[in-house]
C-alpha cells in the first residue's frame, strides 16, 4: 500500500520532469548558422553593473551571441557600484556603470583581472535622456526651467498655480492644488545627474551637492525607475524625474531656459553630450565626460559607461573585450539599443573617440 | 558532548558508549543524538561565520574618520533607520496578530472541518507570494486606495500625533508599509497558530464544554493557555521576517532620514534592511562597508528585541509536552 | 493552565447554586436569537451607515463595510446581551470577530491574487514554458531557464536546510535535557535561531558571495552559491516551525514508548515525528516559500543569465523571481512583454509553491497517525 504511494508520487514527479524537459526550444544547436557571421570567437565573458543599460544590454547580448554562436555573454544589472566593485575585484571582464571612475580610483594595478600596472578606461556606450514628468488634472504641456524645477523639488514652491511656474507657462490652466515632488529613494546614476543639471544651471535654487542620493528635504521617495513613474501615475499632483523611455503615458515638462524650452528626442538628447569635452587630466584613451548642460539640446542626460582593462592579463580576454564592446559602440549596436531602450545614440565624433579606445585595448 | 548522552530507557544497558557496539539500539541511539547535536552546533557555527564575516566588512566603517564615510556620521545615519525599522516591524505585528489568531482560531474552532482544511491552504497562498509582488501590490493597488482613507483619518484625528502633518500624495507612508508587512507576516503566524491551536489537547476542549462553557469560554480556558507559548513563538518569527524584509518596504515606502512617529506624511523614516537595498547596488568602497555596518546594526536590534521578548516570556512557564 | 480553570469552574458552579434550578432552566431553554438575526442585523447595519454617510457626503465603500461592521457588533451584543445573557453575547462577539478577522485577511489575499493572475495568464502559454530568454529581446520567449534556476536552487536549500534544522529541532527538543551543558547549549542556539530569523536577505546574499569567492576566486557566482544564501534563511524557519511542533507530542507518547522498551531514537523516528508530521511539513513549506521568492541575494550569488543552465556548480542561473524582478524593472521599449513575463513568473512561483504545499498536505495527510478529531 505505502509503495504505492510513492509509485503515485513518483509518476506524478516524472510527469513534471517530462514537461520541463531541461532544454529550451529556442536553445536548439543552429547548426550551419554560426558560421555565417565567420566569427571563430568563443568563451565566456561576464558583465556587471548598471540596472539602467539593462534593457539595452540584453539586445546587445542577444544580438551578439546569435553573431558569435561560440561566446557566452552574460549582464548582472546589480548596479554600477556593484560593477565597479566586482571589476576591481576581478568578478567581471567588464563593468557597466552611470558614472566614470573618478580619477583617483583609476590608479594603475587596482583591477582584478587586468594585467599588471594598467588603468582602466572609461568609455561612454549608453546615453539615456531623463524625462520630468508629471500628473496634475488640467494640465498637458509644462514648460520649466532649472531654477523653477529646483525650487520645486526642493518644497520651496509649494503649489501647482505659484506665480513662478504661471510665469513659464501663460497657457496652461494651473489648479490650486499641493505639488508632491516625487524622487528617487535609491541610490542612482538618474539621480546624480538629475541634482547636478539643477546645481550646475540654478546653483542658488539648489544649494545641494550633485549626488545619486537625494539631499533634499521633503518630496516622495519611489524605487527605481518603475517606482517613480507607478507613483507619479497613482498619485495626484505629482511629479518626478524618469529615464525617458520609461515614462509610458506620462505628460513630459519641456525644459529649458527663457524662451528655449526643448522637447526631449534622442536628437536633441545626444547634441548635449557631442557638445561636451572630456574630463581633462585623463589619460589618453580614457573617456570621462564633462556634461556642458548649458549648451543647446535637452539638457538632463545620464551617459553610462562601460569600463574595461586597458590591458588583460589574458590576451583571449582582451579580444572577447574588444570584440563585444566595439559591437555596442558600432551603429549597429546604438541602433539596437535606441530600438530596444529608447536610448540617444552616440554621435559619430564620440564614436569615432569609443572606437579608438576599444581599438587601444590590449 | 553526545558521549555525555544518558540513557533514559531502563532497557538499555548502563554505560553502554561508543565501545559498545553490540546492542543496535545503543549505537543508533549514539548516531542520532550526535547527528542531532552537531546539526544544532553546525547552526551557531554558521550563524558565527555570518557575525564573524559582518564584523569583518563593518570594521572600516566603524574604524574610519566620519569625514570620509560616503553616507556621513555613522550613528546620525543610521540611528532614524534603526527607528523605523522597530516602528514598522511593531506596527505591522500589532496589526498582524490579533488577525492572525482570529484567522488560526476561525479555521481550527469555527469552520466546519472540510471548508476549513481549503481555507488554511488558501491562507498559506499568501506565503507564496514573493515580495517583490507585494511591493507591487503596494505601489499599484493598496497606495491609491489608502489615499482617501488617510485623508480622512489626518481630518477626523490629526490631533493625535502620529495622524498629523501633511498627508502623502500618493499613499506611499509608513502606514502603508507597516500594512504590507503585516499581510506578509500573516501567513507565517497564522500557520503556526492553527497548527498549535489544532494540537490542543480534545480532553481539555471537552472538559471545558462539558462545564457549560460557551466555545469563546472554551477557547479562553483551553485553547489559548494551552497555545501562548506557540503563539509567541509564531509571534517572533513575524517580527524577525518584519525586521529583515528589504524588497517590498524598500518599493512601496516613501522612505526619509528623520525620525518621526507620522504615519501619513512622507516622513516615515526607512528601516535599515530597505535602506540597505535602496543603496547597496551603487555603493561603492566605503559605503559598503557602512551599508553592512548598518547590518550588523540590525542584527544587534534583532537580538535587543528576542531578548526582550525572552524576558516577557520567562516570566511564564513554557508549557511543553515534552519537558 | 490548571490555575485558569480552577478560578473558572467554581465561579460557574458557585452562579448555578446560587439561582438553583430556574438558573439552570433559564441557561438551558433561555431565550435565543432566531438563526436569521445576524444576517438581517449586518444587512441593516451597513445600510444605515452607508446612509448616515452619504448624509455627511463621506461616503466610502471600505468605511462602509468597516464602520457597518462595527455596528453589527455593537447592535448583536446588545441584542443578545438582553436576549441570551452576558455569556453568549461574548461568545457572539467573539465568533463574529474571529470570522472577521478572516474576511479580513482573505481581502488583501484575493486582490494579490486577481492582480497576479489577471495579468499573468496573458502570457501563460506554451512559448513560455518552453523556451528561454536566449537571445530574444521584446516579444516571445520564456521562462523555463528560470523555473528550472528555481527548482535546483531551492531543491539545494531544502536539502541543506531541512535535515540540519529538524535535527536541530530534535537535539533542542529531545536531546538537551541530558546534563546542564546541554541545557546550556540549547538555550543559546535557541536564542540565536531567533536572531537569526531576523537576518536581512541581502545580508545572506553578502555572506555567502563572500564565502565562495574566498573558496574559488572573485565573481564566482553559481546556484549553489545561491542556495547557501538562502539556506542561511531558511533554517531558522525550519527549526523554529519544527521545534513548535516537536514540544506538543505529549510526554505520555513518548513514556508509553519507553515503557515498551523502545530505545529513544527509535521512540523519537516512529512516535515523535509521525506524531508531529503535520506541522513538520507545513512549517518545512512555509520555509521553502520563505526563500523560494527571493531576489537580492541571489543575484548577488547566482546571477542572471538569459539561457539554460542545469548545472549548480558551474555558471550563472536565473531565477523566477530574479526573472520577473528585472523583467519589471528594467523593461525594453515596448514595456508590455516584459511586464507581462514578469507576471506570468509570479503566477508560475505561486502556482509551483501551490503544488508543494499540495504534495506537503498529501504525505501529512498519509503519514500522520489517525488522531481524536
Amino acid at each position: 500500500m505505502k509503495m504505492h504511494k510513492f509509485a503515485k508520487l513518483a509518476a506524478v514527479a516524472a510527469a513534471g520532469a517530462l514537461v520541463l524537459s531541461g532544454c529550451a526550444n529556442n536553445e536548439q544547436p543552429t547548426g550551419g548558422e554560426g558560421g555565417e557571421g565567420g566569427s571563430e570567437l568563443s568563451g565566456t565573458l561576464t558583465g556587471i553593473g548598471a540596472s539602467s543599460m539593462q534593457a539595452a544590454q540584453e539586445k546587445w547580448v542577444a544580438e551578439f551571441m546569435t553573431q558569435n554562436p561560440g561566446v557566452q555573454v552574460s549582464y548582472a544589472p546589480e548596479g554600477s557600484g556593484a560593477g565597479r566593485e566586482a571589476f576591481m575585484g576581478g568578478g567581471a571582464d567588464f563593468a557597466g556603470s552611470d558614472r566614470a571612475l573618478k580619477e583617483d580610483e583609476n590608479k594603475a594595478g587596482e583591477f582584478g583581472r587586468c594585467a599588471e600596472g594598467s588603468i582602466a578606461y572609461d568609455m561612454p556606450m549608453y546615453i539615456s535622456p531623463i524625462a520630468i514628468i508629471f500628473n496634475v488634472e488640467g494640465v498637458d504641456d509644462l514648460n520649466l526651467n532649472a531654477e523653477v524645477t529646483a525650487k520645486i523639488f526642493d518644497g520651496k514652491i509649494k503649489k501647482w498655480n505659484d506665480p513662478a511656474i504661471a510665469e513659464l507657462n501663460p497657457d496652461a490652466e494651473l489648479p490650486d492644488a499641493d505639488i508632491h515632488p516625487v524622487h528617487r529613494s535609491d541610490d542612482s546614476g538618474t539621480t546624480e545627474n538629475f541634482t547636478s543639471y539643477l546645481s550646475e544651471v540654478a546653483p542658488d535654487a539648489w544649494p545641494h551637492e550633485p549626488d545619486g542620493e537625494w539631499a533634499a528635504e521633503g518630496g516622495e521617495g519611489a524605487k527605481g525607475t518603475s517606482g517613480v513613474v507607478a507613483a507619479v501615475t497613482n498619485g495626484t499632483g505629482t511629479i518626478g524625474y524618469a529615464d525617458a523611455s520609461q515614462a509610458g503615458d506620462l505628460a513630459q515638462a519641456k525644459v529649458g531656459e527663457e524662451g528655449n524650452f526643448s522637447e526631449l528626442t534622442p536628437e536633441s538628447a545626444a547634441q548635449i553630450v557631442e557638445n561636451s569635452p572630456v574630463e581633462e587630466g585623463r589619460e589618453e584613451h580614457d573617456l570621462a565626460m564633462e556634461l556642458n548642460r548649458k549648451g543647446e539640446g535637452y539638457p538632463i542626460v545620464l551617459v553610462s559607461y562601460a569600463i574595461a582593462c586597458a590591458e588583460y592579463q589574458d590576451p583571449a580576454q582582451a579580444e572577447l573585450v574588444k570584440a563585444y564592446l566595439s559591437y555596442m559602440a558600432s551603429e549597429e549596436g546604438q541602433k539596437a539599443a535606441e530600438e530596444a531602450a529608447g536610448s540617444a545614440p552616440l554621435s559619430p565624433k564620440l564614436a569615432e573617440q569609443v572606437n579608438a579606445s576599444i581599438e587601444a585595448i590590449k | 558532548m553526545s558521549t555525555s548522552v544518558e540513557p533514559r530507557d531502563p532497557q538499555a544497558t548502563p554505560e553502554g558508549e561508543a565501545s559498545q557496539p553490540t546492542s543496535v539500539g545503543r549505537g543508533g541511539e549514539l548516531v542520532f543524538s550526535t547527528i542531532s547535536t552537531v546539526s544544532g552546533l553546525s547552526i551557531l557555527a554558521i550563524l558565527a561565520a555570518v557575525a564573524f564575516f559582518l564584523v569583518l566588512l563593518a570594521a572600516p566603517a566603524l574604524t574610519s574618520d566620519p569625514a570620509d564615510l560616503p553616507y556621513g556620521e555613522f550613528w546620525q545615519w543610521v540611528a532614524p533607520f534603526a527607528f523605523g525599522t522597530v516602528w514598522a516591524a511593531v506596527l505591522a505585528l500589532l496589526m498582524a496578530v490579533p488577525v492572525a489568531i482570529g484567522i488560526a482560531l476561525f479555521i481550527s474552532h469555527y469552520a466546519p472541518r472540510k471548508l476549513a482544511n481549503g481555507l488554511g491552504y488558501i491562507v498559506d497562498l499568501l506565503a507564496a507570494v514573493p515580495s517583490v509582488v507585494f511591493g507591487l501590490w503596494g505601489i499599484n493597488a493598496l497606495a491609491p486606495a489608502v489615499m482617501p482613507v488617510y485623508g480622512w483619518l489626518n481630518k477626523a484625528f490629526g490631533w493625535f500625533p502620529p495622524f498629523a502633518g501633511g498627508v502623502s500624495g500618493t499613499g506611499r507612508t509608513m502606514l502603508t508599509a507597516a500594512i504590507v508587512l503585516a499581510v506578509m507576516v500573516l501567513p507565517i503566524i497564522t500557520a503556526l497558530c492553527r497548527e498549535v491551536f489544532l494540537q490542543t489537547p480534545k480532553l481539555h476542549e471537552e472538559a471545558s464544554l462539558a462545564l457549560g462553557a460557551t466555545r469563546w469560554e472554551m477557547i479562553k480556558q483551553a485553547v489559548f493557555p494551552f497555545g501562548m507559548p506557540g503563539i509567541i513563538s509564531a509571534a517572533m518569527l513575524g517580527l524577525g521576517r518584519a525586521l529583515g524584509e528589504t524588497m517590498a518596504v524598500a518599493m512601496v515606502l516613501s522612505p526619509s532620514d528623520q525620525i518621526s512617529f507620522e504615519l501619513l506624511t512622507p516622513n516615515g523614516p526607512n528601516t535599515i534592511a530597505a535602506n540597505i537595498a535602496l543603496n547597496f547596488p551603487e555603493a561603492f568602497g566605503l559605503g559598503i562597508n557602512q551599508l553592512i555596518a548598518s547590518g550588523l546594526v540590525l542584527f544587534v536590534i534583532t537580538l535587543a528585541v528576542n531578548m526582550a521578548a525572552r524576558a516577557i516570556i520567562a516570566s511564564r512557564a513554557e508549557f511543553s509536552g515534552a519537558n | 493552565m490548571t490555575t485558569r480553570y480552577s478560578e473558572k469552574s467554581p465561579e460557574t458552579g458557585a452562579e448555578s447554586r446560587q439561582s438553583g434550578d430556574e438558573a439552570t432552566r433559564k441557561a438551558l431553554v433561555s431565550g435565543q436569537l432566531p438563526s436569521f438575526t445576524p444576517i438581517a442585523t449586518l444587512v441593516v447595519s451597513i445600510v444605515v451607515v452607508a446612509g448616515v454617510l452619504a448624509l455627511f457626503g463621506s461616503f466610502g465603500i471600505a468605511m462602509t463595510l468597516v464602520l457597518g461592521f462595527v455596528t453589527f457588533l455593537v447592535v448583536m451584543r446588545v441584542l443578545s446581551h438582553v436576549v441570551e445573557g452576558s455569556r453568549r453575547a461574548a461568545d457572539r462577539t467573539a465568533r463574529y470577530v474571529v470570522t472577521g478577522a478572516f474576511v479580513l485577511a482573505l481581502l488583501p489575499l484575493l486582490s494579490l491574487l486577481w492582480t497576479v493572475t489577471s495579468k499573468g495568464v496573458q502570457r501563460f502559454d506554451g512559448e513560455f514554458f518552453s523556451s528561454s530568454m536566449f537571445a530574444i529581446v521584446g516579444e516571445g520567449g520564456g521562462a523555463v531557464h528560470a523555473i528550472w534556476g528555481t527548482l535546483i536552487i531551492t531543491g539545494i536549500t531544502t536539502l541543506i536546510a531541512v535535515p540540519i534544522g529538524i535535527f536541530s529541532s530534535i537535539f533542542l527538543v529531545e536531546y538537551s535535557n541530558e546534563t546542564p551543558l546541554l541545557r546550556k547549549t540549547a538555550s543559546v542556539l535557541r536564542f540565536f535561531v531567533d536572531v537569526m530569523t531576523g537576518i536581512p536577505s541581502i545580508v545572506a546574499g553578502l555572506f555567502a558571495y563572500t564565502l565562495f569567492s574566498f573558496i574559488f576566486g572573485a565573481g564566482y557566482k553559481s546556484g549553489l552559491a545561491g542556495a547557501v544564501a538562502l539556506a542561511v534563511l531558511m533554517i531558522p524557519v525550519v527549526v523554529r516551525s519544527t521545534e513548535e511542533m516537536l514540544r506538543l507530542v505529549p510526554n505520555e507518547l513518548r513514556e508509553a514508548s519507553y515503557a515498551l522498551g523502545v530505545p529513544k531514537w527509535k521512540t523519537i523516528v516512529k512516535v515523535v515525528l509521525p506524531t508531529s508530521v503535520a506541522g513538520i511539513v507545513t512549517g518545512v513549506i512555509l520555509a521553502i516559500a520563505r526563500v523560494i521568492g527571493e531576489t537580492a541575494p541571489l543575484l548577488m550569488t547566482a546571477g542572471l543569465y538569459t539561457g539554460m543552465n542545469t548545472n549548480a556548480l558551474q555558471g550563472q542561473m536565473t531565477t523566477l523571481p530574479v526573472f520577473a524582478y528585472y523583467q519589471y524593472v528594467t523593461p525594453g521599449i515596448p514595456q508590455e512583454p516584459y511586464y507581462a513575463r514578469a507576471f506570468a513568473s509570479a503566477l508560475t512561483l505561486i502556482i509551483i509553491v501551490m503544488a508543494l504545499n499540495a504534495i506537503g498536505r498529501y504525505v501529512a495527510y498519509k503519514f500522520a497517525p489517525k488522531t481524536g478529531r
